[in-house]
């Protein structure tokens, strides 16, 4: 689960991070309320929306004055901005950050990741601040540090002092910065982050260390345990059909063809959408209904999949362990009695109690066409939709 | 011959007093597995489809012999299992369940350096060996005793592979689903140096997917010490970047752990990567035939 800046920059301050005074803004009478509040000579005015690359696709403006800060927050608010982590079709801005502006010195990179490969948190940090680390990673790995760190031990001063030495912070301000590290790795590992980046890291002229951003990912297996992350949730930011589907425990991504597929188990609902692809069609969604999964949450499943008008058609490919046939059958049939199925259905069925999954759809009275496997299933699906 | 698991595991059910736990321990029974406890705290003393419960693993073990475990606990209990197995000094514990806190398996795993217990999973289907031992969730009826090792990060494409080999005669010798989870036990690799050591084992399939990197470095691995044929398969070749497939692990990041990354990896190692899933079977028959083994594949 993502969060706004602003929200981040909220969490940071109750973990003693340094970040500029600022607040959040619906309108822009409010922008222009809250920087007269801040009172400082710059404002920075940032649309708050779920993706990188805001600066570069306008989506922060410094004002000097009031009036600015009017006009800029009119500019943005409503608009869409399209940034590399948007997609073409962008985002909406709906929220604002009004920020104090800060007397930047120099800027850096720090970021908080999970290690697959060593399975442990790791700090990363550089020089190159601002830029996207990706590019960095690329063209300049040398100027990346990292240090690998101990769950029992958590991060520790001497690290975060390292890596403030590797990263060339002017000395008289590295405990600062390792003050600030260790900061940001409490916040870390108390809200279940998967990523904590701070891009840029600032040191201002008046010998400040500061997060002038903060990006914050959860990991969302953990958010039971957060009620006040859960309650950061943006639903403007997210597709409403997998808002939908989060209710249910369903796992739900929008795609933009045509074909709805309903599969349990990730690893086969991908297969699916790679298996019609060669078939040459093109999949409207991933969803994977789980292990264990109530006739109920088949039934929403199956709707959530008929509301997308895109959808000409439903694959449903299951290969049940935990999952069992029958619970399927009984899903889709429900589903499609209740919501009516106007589109040609496909159905291919393998595993646990696979026998009594294929006598009630028989018995349904349902327009369905039986698949014997994926690749025929993918194959049928395909051409009845055309 | 087999890995892992075999005619004489002795299991232990963890959490077997749940739903799906009991639903999954009734099938292992029914397959003939030999489940000799089940552990759920505070109901020790009772016996469930014959099978006694205990209250902790250590006086399961104690009691019964067992050494190994499967866990059907939910998510948020999950890790504290994972390390009470561990303690109790088992050879293998097998996590079934999903969606625990990534944070939670990194200090599971840092408890468990230097540790003599292996953890498969979490959030796999379990490990079966064929006529032997099905421990997990997998469906039973589709495997077949044969000299095929199958490992994978998915568990539904492992029964689609397994159940191809199946249907053209092609038996396996164990199927280890190392789960979708960005931080997991038992890896591709370890998996391999089992089948490469197994001397029942003449063939693998491999079955990964997107996000990280743990295919690029079992290609590696193979190119530099595998002797037997292994054939692939990748899947997320048509997801979207930045959206996690389901699995906590699936998921593109920054541009890395796409499908034909893995792809080009595992095809530089002379591993053949099957074009759809539905192939897998036959990929795997076409390699095996070149390289003469079809015919001691087909028998056992």
């Amino acid at each position: 689960m993502n969060i706004h800046e602003y929200q981040g920059k909220e969490i940071l301050r109750k973990y003693g991070v340094a970040v500029p005074n600022g607040r959040v803004a619906f309108s822009p009478e409010e922008a222009v309320k809250v920087a007269k509040e801040l009172g400082s000579n710059v404002t920075v005015v940032k649309a708050q929306i779920h993706a990188g690359g805001r600066g570069k696709a306008g989506g922060v403006k410094i004002a000097k004055n009031l009036e600015e800060v009017r006009t800029y927050a009119k500019e943005l608010l409503g608009k869409i901005l399209v940034t590399h982590q948007t997609g073409p079709e962008g985002k909406e801005v709906k929220r604002l950050y009004i920020e104090e502006g800060s007397d930047i010195e120099k800027e850096y990179y720090l970021s908080f990741i999970l290690d697959r490969a060593t399975s442990r948190v790791t700090l990363m940090g550089s020089e190159e601040g601002g830029m996207d680390i990706e590019e960095v990673a690329e063209k300049t790995p040398e100027k990346i540090f990292k240090e690998v760190i101990d769950p029992v031990t958590g991060l520790l001063p001497f690290q975060a002092r390292r890596m403030a030495f590797n990263m060339n912070i002017p000395s008289k301000l590295v405990n600062k910065a390792a003050k600030l590290m260790l900061g940001l790795y409490e916040a870390f590992i108390d809200k279940d982050a998967s990523i904590l980046e701070i891009n840029p890291l600032v040191v201002t002229g008046n010998g400040e260390v500061m997060a002038l951003d903060a990006k914050f990912n959860f990991d969302s297996n953990a958010l039971y345990r957060h009620k006040d992350i859960i309650e950061l949730r943006d639903f403007d930011e997210e597709d409403p059909k997998e808002i939908e589907a989060s209710k249910y425990d369903l796992s739900y991504i929008s795609l933009d063809g045509n074909i709805g597929c309903m599969v349990n188990g990730a690893g086969l609902a991908m297969a699916t959408m790679d298996t019609i692809s060669y078939y040459g069609g093109q999949p409207a969604n991933f969803l994977d209904v789980g292990g264990g999964a109530t006739t109920e949450k088949v039934t929403e499943a199956f709707k959530i999949i008929l509301s997308d008008p895109q959808v000409k058609g439903i694959f449903v490919n299951i290969f049940g362990g935990i999952m069992k046939c029958d619970v399927i059958a009984e899903g889709v049939i429900a589903a499609a009695k209740q919501v009516g199925l106007e589109v040609p259905l496909v159905v291919r069925l393998e595993g646990t109690n696979v026998e009594r999954g294929k006598e009630l759809l028989n018995a349904s009275g349902l327009n369905i066409v039986a698949a014997d496997s994926m690749a025929d299933g993918a194959e049928k699906i395909v051409k009845l939709v055309g | 011959m087999s890995v892992y698991i075999n005619a004489d595991t002795k299991v232990i059910v963890q959490g077997i007093t749940g739903e799906t736990a009991l639903f999954h321990t009734k099938q292992m029974l029914e397959y003939g597995t030999k489940i000799v406890a089940g552990v759920t705290p505070g109901k020790g003393g009772q016996v469930i489809e014959g099978v006694p419960v205990f209250n902790t693993v250590q006086e399961a073990v104690q009691e019964t012999g067992a050494n190994v475990s499967v866990i059907y606990v939910p998510a948020p209990f999950a890790a504290d299992a994972i390390i009470e197995a561990v303690d109790a000094e088992l050879d293998l514990t097998i996590c079934i369940t999903e969606h625990i806190p990534v944070l939670d398996m990194v200090k599971v795993k840092r408890y468990m350096e230097g540790k003599k217990t292996r953890l498969v999973g979490p959030n796999c289907p379990g490990v079966i060996t064929a006529d032997e031992c099905k421990i997990g969730i997998m469906p039973g009826y589709i495997h077949k005793k044969g000299h095929v090792g199958v490992v994978s990060r998915s568990g539904t494409l492992t029964y689609e592979a397994v159940h191809q080999l199946t249907q053209a005669g092609i038996g396996q010798s164990t199927a280890v689903g190392i789960g979708g989870d960005p931080v997991n036990g038992t890896n591709f690799i370890d998996v391999l140096k089992e089948f490469n050591n197994d001397p029942e084992t003449y063939a693998v399939v491999m079955i990964g997917e997107i996000g990280g990197t743990a295919e690029e470095e079992a290609a590696e691995w193979i190119k530099a010490n595998m002797t037997k044929p292994v054939v692939g398969f990748i899947g997320g070749q048509t997801a979207p970047p930045g959206k996690r497939m389901g699995h906590a692990g699936a998921i593109i990041s920054g541009g890395k752990g796409t499908a034909k990354e893995k792809i080009k990896a595992m095809n530089e190692a002379g591993i053949e990567v099957a074009e759809t899933p539905s192939v897998i079977g036959e990929t795997l028959i076409k390699v095996i035939k070149e390289k003469g083994l079809y015919e001691k594949c087909k028998t056992h």
